[in-house]
């Protein structure tokens, strides 16, 4: 193992503090026992107890979660078979305006994506509630599916598809038995991105949501407003404590198939 | 058949081909890639496809394979026309370059793909899984993933899932390509072996000359989308019809000159004022006082210090370059024409020592047969 120089301490060490202080506060006062934000009541789960008693609350995490799930489906859906159009379709008439159309939601603000969807909501008279949240997201992430997925089928060898078929399958059937459990990997992670991107939306779910139904992201912005309560750092404690085990679970699968992998590689040769 | 029978369909007008092509032509919008190709290829045949890239190959065998449609002309396999067939509805097999094996399934998984989509009973696939791996002798490494596997041993999957469905033709894409040189060898053997063993129609791509030489009953040699011959590997290499050949196989001297003389078998190229004509073989396209070339390969030229008087064809020349190559000794020698000729000798005495080396002034000659006189 190297030594890390001075410099490098003294960066490292400021770079996490800037990252991990405002959350380790929040983790902290999480488990104050006094109302006041600021300050240092003593240790108390008190809190949490709240938390699960608030209707509000539970109510919106479910709306989020149940967006979240079915709008990433749909975005995953259609941005695989765009993503498919894209990298495989050869030249077709209007090629290079649907793939600008496909990528503009990247760029676009989202203030703006979220006020069009509203306008387009009203003049074909849907109510607002949580099939237009989710219409929502399924366009603005379908995109993002799309990015992730058409990189991956780029460098996919054309071949493998070809001796599928040579071997008797049809177009569909081909695709089936061997693309897709082959591109599944960058499939998912554009599902996770997705759902991570709806998960986190504040701007378009503000625009479309209706009364009937608030997503967690609203709840806790408008909630905020009237003052910080302990029952949010309560609720952001959760939610931090959920992603990292994601994160931290993940990057270990990840890590051992790696080494799996390069120890059957060594096996072989 | 009876074995003391040599194996030559292509003879034989008796014989129904397997494949046949008639005038078939590719187009890519303006680009010609195939143009008024015919061919037949026999049942059982190992039949090889060779030209540098680009000429054409590649194109011809994936429309046998379905996976391009033919813009003219008429392609027949087995006597029916494969207009508008799609690849999983042909009889028809490929090993790809890539080797294009599944990434997400095991070796016995792989093999099996095919016969799964096929009206093969369930129950059967299993043998006949088992009996692929022994024909490829890879029955080990059933279990495990293409990425687990050797070069070789890939390779070796590649062709056991392509035959797995008994095809009655099996295309082949450089399959060799990705093989270092000795295993390269090896495994030509391996693939004629097993071609027999099966007795499937093998069409194998490859601009490996040697390889072609090797594997192959007839070669089609193929030049910016046609074929400019095709013949038995011993035809291609003695009896080339053109200089283009003569030149993509093996080695070969040319000096070109005027036809001065043609009756029956033998020709006389005169190639220059005040030099004896060279004596040879005539062969395609050799017109009598149309302009002409000679060809020989190198191993049929003699070089010796005295002049040899007892042959036709000598010439004096000085010696510019050796070769040792170990098995073989080439020399390059320079005419007073300034024609560079090399002339090949085998080794077979360790350590041989001629009497010849760089600056040294040397007689070549060669026999009235040993070359042939072509049409320029």
């Amino acid at each position: 193992m190297r030594r890390l120089s001075a410099f490098n301490v003294v960066s490292l060490t400021f770079g996490f503090a800037f990252l991990y202080i405002p959350m380790l506060i929040l983790v902290v006062y999480s488990f104050n026992a006094s109302r006041l934000v600021t300050v240092w009541g003593g240790f108390s789960t008190r809190w949490y107890g709240e938390l699960v008693r608030n209707e509000a609350f539970l109510e919106a995490a479910w709306v989020t979660l149940k967006v979240g799930l079915i709008s990433s489906t749909i975005a995953t859906v259609l941005g695989t078979m765009a993503a498919i159009a894209m990298v495989r379709g050869g030249r077709f008439m209007g090629r290079t305006l649907f793939s600008g159309m496909i990528y503009a939601p990247l760029v676009m603000p989202e203030v703006i994506t979220g006020l069009s969807l509203l306008l387009l909501f009203i003049s074909i008279g849907l109510e607002r509630g949580v099939m237009t949240i989710v219409l929502a997201h399924a366009t603005f992430s379908m995109c993002y599916v799309s990015v992730v997925v058409s990189s991956r089928l780029a460098s996919f060898d054309v071949s493998l598809e070809e001796a599928a078929r040579d071997l008797g399958c049809t177009g569909w059937d081909a695709f089936r038995s061997v693309t897709l459990p082959i591109i599944a990997p960058a499939v998912v992670s554009g599902w996770l991105l997705a759902f991570t991107l709806s998960l986190d939306d504040l701007v378009i779910a503000s625009f479309t949501a209706g009364p009937a139904a608030t997503t967690l992201p609203i709840r806790i912005f408008s909630s905020v407003r009237l003052g910080v309560s302990p029952e949010i750092n309560a609720l952001s404690t959760i939610i931090i404590a959920l992603v990292a085990t994601g994160v931290i679970a993940a990057s270990l699968t990840t890590k051992r198939a790696i080494l799996r992998r390069q120890a059957e590689e060594r096996a072989a040769a | 058949m009876s074995h003391t029978e040599v194996f030559a369909p292509w003879d034989d007008p008796e014989a129904t081909p397997l494949i046949s092509c008639q005038d078939v032509t590719k187009r890519y919008g303006e680009f010609t890639a195939i143009e008024r190709l015919t061919l037949d290829i026999f049942p059982r045949e190992f039949f090889a496809l060779l030209g540098p890239s680009g000429c054409g190959k590649t194109t011809l065998m994936r429309m046998l394979g379905g996976f391009e449609d033919v813009s003219g002309g008429r392609i027949t396999i087995d006597g029916q026309d494969m207009a508008g067939i799609p690849p999983n509805k042909r009889a028809v097999n490929m090993m790809f370059q890539s080797y294009a094996l599944f990434p997400h399934l095991t070796v016995w998984d792989n093999l099996a793909f095919g016969l799964k989509r096929s009206d093969m009973a369930k129950d059967q696939i299993g043998d006949r899984v088992e009996a692929m791996l022994k024909l490829v002798q890879l029955q080990k490494f059933a279990k495990r993933k293409p990425h687990q596997l050797s070069g070789g041993q890939k390779q070796r999957v590649a062709l056991a899932r392509a035959l797995a469905k008994g095809p009655k033709l099996l295309l082949l894409d450089e399959p060799l390509g990705a093989l270092d040189k000795k295993l390269r060898q090896q495994t030509q053997f391996e693939l004629m072996d097993i071609q027999e063993k099966t007795g499937t129609t093998f069409v194998i791509v490859t601009h490996d000359q040697e390889e072609a030489m090797t594997v192959a009953s007839r070669i089609a040699v193929m030049d910016e989308g046609r074929i400019v011959q095709v013949d038995t590997p011993g035809r291609i290499y003695e009896a080339p019809n053109s200089v283009y050949v003569a030149d993509f196989i093996g080695d070969v001297n040319v000096i070109r000159g005027r036809v001065s003389a043609l009756n029956g078998e033998s020709a006389e190229l005169n190639w220059g004022e005040g030099k004896r004509p060279i004596r040879a073989t005539a062969g395609a396209g050799a017109v009598h006082d149309a302009s002409g070339a000679f060809v020989i390969r190198p191993e049929k030229v003699t070089i010796a210090t005295e002049e040899p008087t007892d042959r036709h064809n000598r010439v004096k020349g000085v010696v510019e370059d050796i070769a040792y190559l170990g098995n073989l000794s080439t020399f390059h020698v320079r005419l007073e024409s300034g024609d560079l000729i090399s002339a090949q000798l085998a080794n077979s005495r360790r350590f041989a020592n001629r009497g010849i080396t760089w600056e040294d002034p040397v007689w070549l000659s060669w026999s009235d047969t040993a070359g042939l006189v072509l049409g320029d």
